[in-house]
């Protein structure tokens, strides 16, 4: 039984080895042909021109200044709702909000594309009166609902393994229940808040679908109001016609966003060995 | 030991998955009885004309198999010419040093409409007026005939075939200032419906009524217009074959199938209009 445990194991690290081999062996020829400055740095995408240039960077900006957004709006609001339900809320209603955050979590992307599309997409364009409502806004307001589940339920967590003693020691001492909350608890559970700001980061920086929907998909240096194209829907909305060099360059592309997941997992890993280190 | 052997099985896997991917030879038609096999080469646009087609004929003829290469149009042309497949395709006309060696038989149009939002009062536009607007020197309605607002240009992503035969009748090839390019058509129809603003095109036969389809050049989209050549936003699918050497048994029987009036319901449900006959 042992030796099919083993087997399985093997075979997830198998996956993962196939994936990164595939994508260096089908990335790096194209980089060598474009130049990996011209294609990192490059600022015009226009892959089937007469002319082709391939340039990532407004691809790497907005994917960054959308996550950013996210991060901002998803982030404070994610863990004031841990902290509720954590500390603040009364059992059942904190059961019920807590489920509601699973729903969330369950929800596949292409409906909330489809939702930001229908009515994200239309509300921007009538509360700020522009002419198109498609932009790097709308795509950020949709990526910081969706890393809510995870910043929710891994600060949560986070808040809840802080010693009980704490809260008392303060309590004790005279402070308010908010001043315990954001002088004591949260910085007892800083470490973990980091890792979940960290998976929402990763959450948003790989997200295709949604973004697709709502984000324009013109390869446009980022503006807030203005149509971009995030590093995921580069590859995603060429990948089915492409051919030769175009082709080769969206592998690069995806090369390049693995990457990133690279980074932000590594980072992650860090932080939760030094939370592990504190403890 | 029995270690060694799990990670020696383990190994044995790897090495077996990795030289199964740098060896997999794709298989374009010239499978082990070429003559039962019409391999097709060409325009990314087509893809729905000739998987209805093919799809429908292998059903009719079960020992017959049709490929599909898509490579675009001058990939197909060029394939056609080498003999490298049965049949190209090719969704603009041969061009005249071209028309030496091959044969070009249209076996559908594509008809490309101008849609705009149901509340939007411009009804009829000019093919200059629509590369002005997409390149973005027409930015407001008020200029042809509309209220004053900006004009939201919504278009395809860079490889669709759509874009390619939009671009190319219009003449703005790499000039439009789109902004949002989309994926399919019915994301296009469905942006157009909900932003009283916005321009889009889409195949005519997949426009539905949550848009206003425009005319163009005092010439409405219908079938008869698309068919006759009245509607100038539209291009032809082409099939594209060698003039010197004959086609194979099952290669002309799909030939002649294509273009036989029993695939015109087969290209309705595909998109595009079928030829006038």
């Amino acid at each position: 039984m042992n030796l099919l445990f083993l087997v399985c194991g093997l075979l997830t690290i198998l996956f993962v080895l196939l994936i990164t081999i595939f994508l260096l062996i089908s990335g790096i020829p194209a980089i060598q042909t474009i130049g990996l400055k011209n294609f990192l740095f490059g600022r015009v995408w226009a892959s089937t021109a007469a002319k082709p240039s391939y340039g990532i960077f407004p691809f790497i900006l907005s994917s960054v200044c959308g996550t950013c957004g996210a991060i901002l709006i998803g982030v404070p609001v994610g863990l004031l709702c841990a902290v509720f339900l954590a500390k603040v809320s009364p059992v059942k209603t904190g059961g019920i909000v807590r489920n509601v955050v699973d729903l969330l979590a369950g929800i596949p992307s292409v409906v909330y594309g489809l939702v930001g599309m229908i009515v994200i997409v239309p509300c921007v364009r009538e509360l700020f009166h522009l002419p198109d409502g498609a932009n790097l806004f709308s795509a950020t307001l949709v990526l910081a609902v969706m890393i809510l589940p995870s910043v929710i339920s891994v600060s949560e967590t986070a808040i809840r393994s802080v010693p009980k003693e704490y809260e008392e020691a303060s309590l004790a001492l005279g402070a308010t229940k908010t001043e315990t909350i954001f002088r004591v608890i949260l910085p007892a559970a800083k470490s973990g808040i980091v890792t979940a700001v960290v998976l929402g980061i990763g959450r948003a920086v790989g997200e295709a679908m949604a973004v697709m929907m709502v984000a324009g998909n013109v390869a446009n240096m980022p503006k807030l109001f203005g149509s971009v194209r995030f590093l995921t829907t580069a590859v995603a909305s060429e990948m089915s016609y492409s051919s030769g060099l175009q082709r080769q360059a969206l592998f690069s592309i995806a090369l390049v966003l693995f990457l990133f997941i690279m980074a932000i997992n590594l980072i992650l890993n860090m932080l939760v060995k030094k939370g592990e280190q504190n403890d | 030991m029995k270690k060694m052997i799990v990670i020696l099985t383990v190994f044995a896997l790897m090495a077996g998955a990795l030289t199964g991917c740098g060896s997999g030879s794709p298989s374009d038609g010239k499978g082990a009885d070429s003559s039962q096999t019409v391999s097709t080469d060409g325009s990314t646009s087509m893809e729905k004309v000739i998987g209805f087609l093919s799809e429908a004929y292998m059903e009719e003829h079960g020992d017959i198999k049709v490929t599909y290469n898509p490579t675009g149009s001058g990939s197909g042309i060029q394939a056609a010419a080498e003999g490298r497949c049965d049949i190209g395709l090719s969704s603009r006309d041969l061009k005249e040093e071209e028309t030496a060696d091959l044969q070009g038989t249209v076996v559908a149009i594509d008809g490309i409409g101008i849609i705009v939002h149901p509340d939007n009062p411009v009804a009829d536009l000019t093919i200059e007026q629509i590369g002005d607007i997409y390149t973005g020197k027409i930015a407001n309605w008020k200029d042809i005939g509309g209220s004053d607002a900006a004009i939201v240009c919504i278009g395809r992503e860079a490889a669709s075939g759509t874009r390619d035969g939009f671009e190319e009748v219009t003449g703005t090839k790499d000039n439009c200032r789109y902004s949002q390019e989309l994926t399919s058509t019915g994301d296009v129809v469905q942006t157009v419906s909900g932003n009283p603003n916005a321009i889009g095109y889409a195949s005519v036969a997949s426009v539905n009524d949550t848009v206003k389809m425009v005319s163009v050049e005092g010439t409405a989209p219908t079938v008869e217009n698309i068919q006759s050549g009245a509607y100038k936003v539209q291009r032809n699918f082409v099939l594209v074959t060698r003039k010197d050497a004959p086609l194979s048994k099952a290669a002309q029987d799909f030939f002649d199938y294509a273009t036989s009036p029993q695939a015109d319901s087969l290209i309705i449900e595909a998109g595009a209009v079928p030829v006038k006959r």
